[in-house]
């Protein structure tokens, strides 16, 4: 007992010296670079087609990530290292009888961007000048990541469960409280008794993926590191999802309530746009919140660490350190927690979609 | 650039204040019943975590608008 206390104590000491390391997560600058600190920030929190892994002598380390386009000629598969870290549209790359350009993580077609000549135009959303990018970029990659490994541990369990009849042990104590929780105290007091269970298998999958996917971004090296819940196209989907639940399953005292609440009739034609504003804006609350929630907390942890590069001295490294620590572990506690609100808000609006009232 | 840095913080007050006064009733509610501490604390967790949603709205707005 007392050697499992000291390894135990030995490895938070560990850790925790070893936590400004996360500082390499930011990649190294050449000296005669002003240090950036939104760059850095930027380029952590944003979606990318390759890792990033270190610098080593002025020359980046790099795990490089499938580039799938779809253009005129077909489906074309390159590696992103063909761009050769190039994102300022320089390098031309030609595959497949295509030629392309990256710029700020954007590929374009080479002759169409070298056309474009407003660098307004020169965004994510200029369709006509790119091809269909279905590319695993990192964030992709962190999220087929993280839906193999809730896959693997969840069908282990389950599988656990044919095989020992009595109280579970293992992985599978550890995560049936879990299950149970989602049940007991989330879809079954905002669904009821009636309905909950075929809203559980979606309640279950967002709780664990959103934490999942939130704990992973908190890791700082790779494989890890990706901020994929502090994507807004990626909770959009969530957010959309559950509004299609939501407004498939309503019953018709949901839709009476959108179209003929309960007040004086003259009131209607006030109450129909609030009604039905109210109907977007919930779940779009539920996107903004869960990304506005992880990015902000990544680069608080991001600034905290570029203070060592701003003030230029390995002194400040104890205090960043000590303020990361405690940004970090306050992100945990985000990060549950998010993934708790968005499950529990997901099911308040179920329930709303499918609740039985008698006295109307 | 400016205004948006202020935007963010007059929307921190907002949500410091709201939380605050969150924590404050859960406290007194906690105090006057010992046995209801677990249900109070999930529900100022929950309340918690709306302010603070809107509290980021605003912070959204403000990085989107410089």
């Amino acid at each position: 007992m007392r050697v499992a206390k000291i390894t135990i104590q030995f490895l938070a000491i560990l850790l925790v010296t070893l936590l400004p390391l996360s500082a390499f997560a930011g990649g190294s600058h050449s000296e005669d670079k002003e240090f950036n600190a939104t760059d850095l920030i930027n380029s952590h929190i944003g979606d990318s087609h390759e890792f990033h892994i270190a610098d080593w002598n002025g020359h980046p380390i790099s795990f490089y990530l499938p580039v799938i386009l779809y253009t005129d000629n077909g489906l074309t598969v390159f590696s992103s290292s063909k761009f050769h870290h190039d994102n300022e549209g320089k390098e031309i790359v030609e595959v497949n009888g295509e030629r392309f350009v990256r710029y700020k993580e954007v590929i374009y077609y080479a002759d169409k961007f070298a056309a474009i000549t407003d660098e307004a135009d020169k965004s994510g959303l200029n369709f006509d000048a790119r091809p269909l990018n279905f590319s695993i970029t990192k964030l992709v990659f962190s999220m087929l990541m993280s839906a193999i490994v809730l896959l693997l541990l969840f069908t282990a369990v389950a599988r656990s469960y044919n095989k020992n009849k009595m109280a579970p042990k293992g992985l599978a104590g550890f995560l049936e409280p879990l299950v149970l929780f989602v049940r007991d105290d989330i879809a079954i007091p905002n669904i009821g008794q009636k309905n909950y269970a075929k809203y559980m298998p979606y309640l279950l999958t967002i709780f664990f993926f959103i934490w999942i996917n939130n704990l992973i971004g908190l890791i700082p090296f790779f494989p890890f590191s990706a901020n994929l819940t502090g994507n807004i196209y990626f909770t959009f989907v969530l957010a959309f999802i559950t509004f299609l639940i939501t407004t498939f399953s309503a019953n018709k005292y949901y839709w009476g309530h959108i179209f003929a609440p309960p007040v004086p009739k003259a009131l209607y034609p006030i109450m129909w746009p609030v009604e039905i504003i109210g109907m977007f804006t919930k779940p779009f609350a539920l996107m903004i919140r869960l990304f506005a929630n992880i990015t902000a907390g990544h680069i608080i942890i991001l600034s905290l660490i570029s203070l060592i590069y701003i003030f230029k001295t390995a002194w400040i490294s104890p205090v960043s350190g000590a303020f990361v620590l405690f940004m970090s572990v306050l992100e945990m506690l985000v990060a549950a927690l998010q993934a708790y609100v968005f499950t529990l808000l997901s099911a308040l609006f179920i329930g709303q979609a499918v609740e039985e009232h008698d006295h109307h | 650039m400016v205004l948006a840095g202020i935007g963010a913080g007059l929307a921190v007050i907002g949500a410091g204040i709201g939380i605050g006064k969150i924590g404050g009733s859960a406290m007194d509610a906690m105090a006057r019943q010992p046995e209801a501490a677990g249900k109070i604390q999930t529900a100022m967790i929950i309340a918690a975590a709306l302010i603070e949603g809107v509290a980021l709205f605003a912070v959204v707005v403000a990085l989107i608008a410089q």
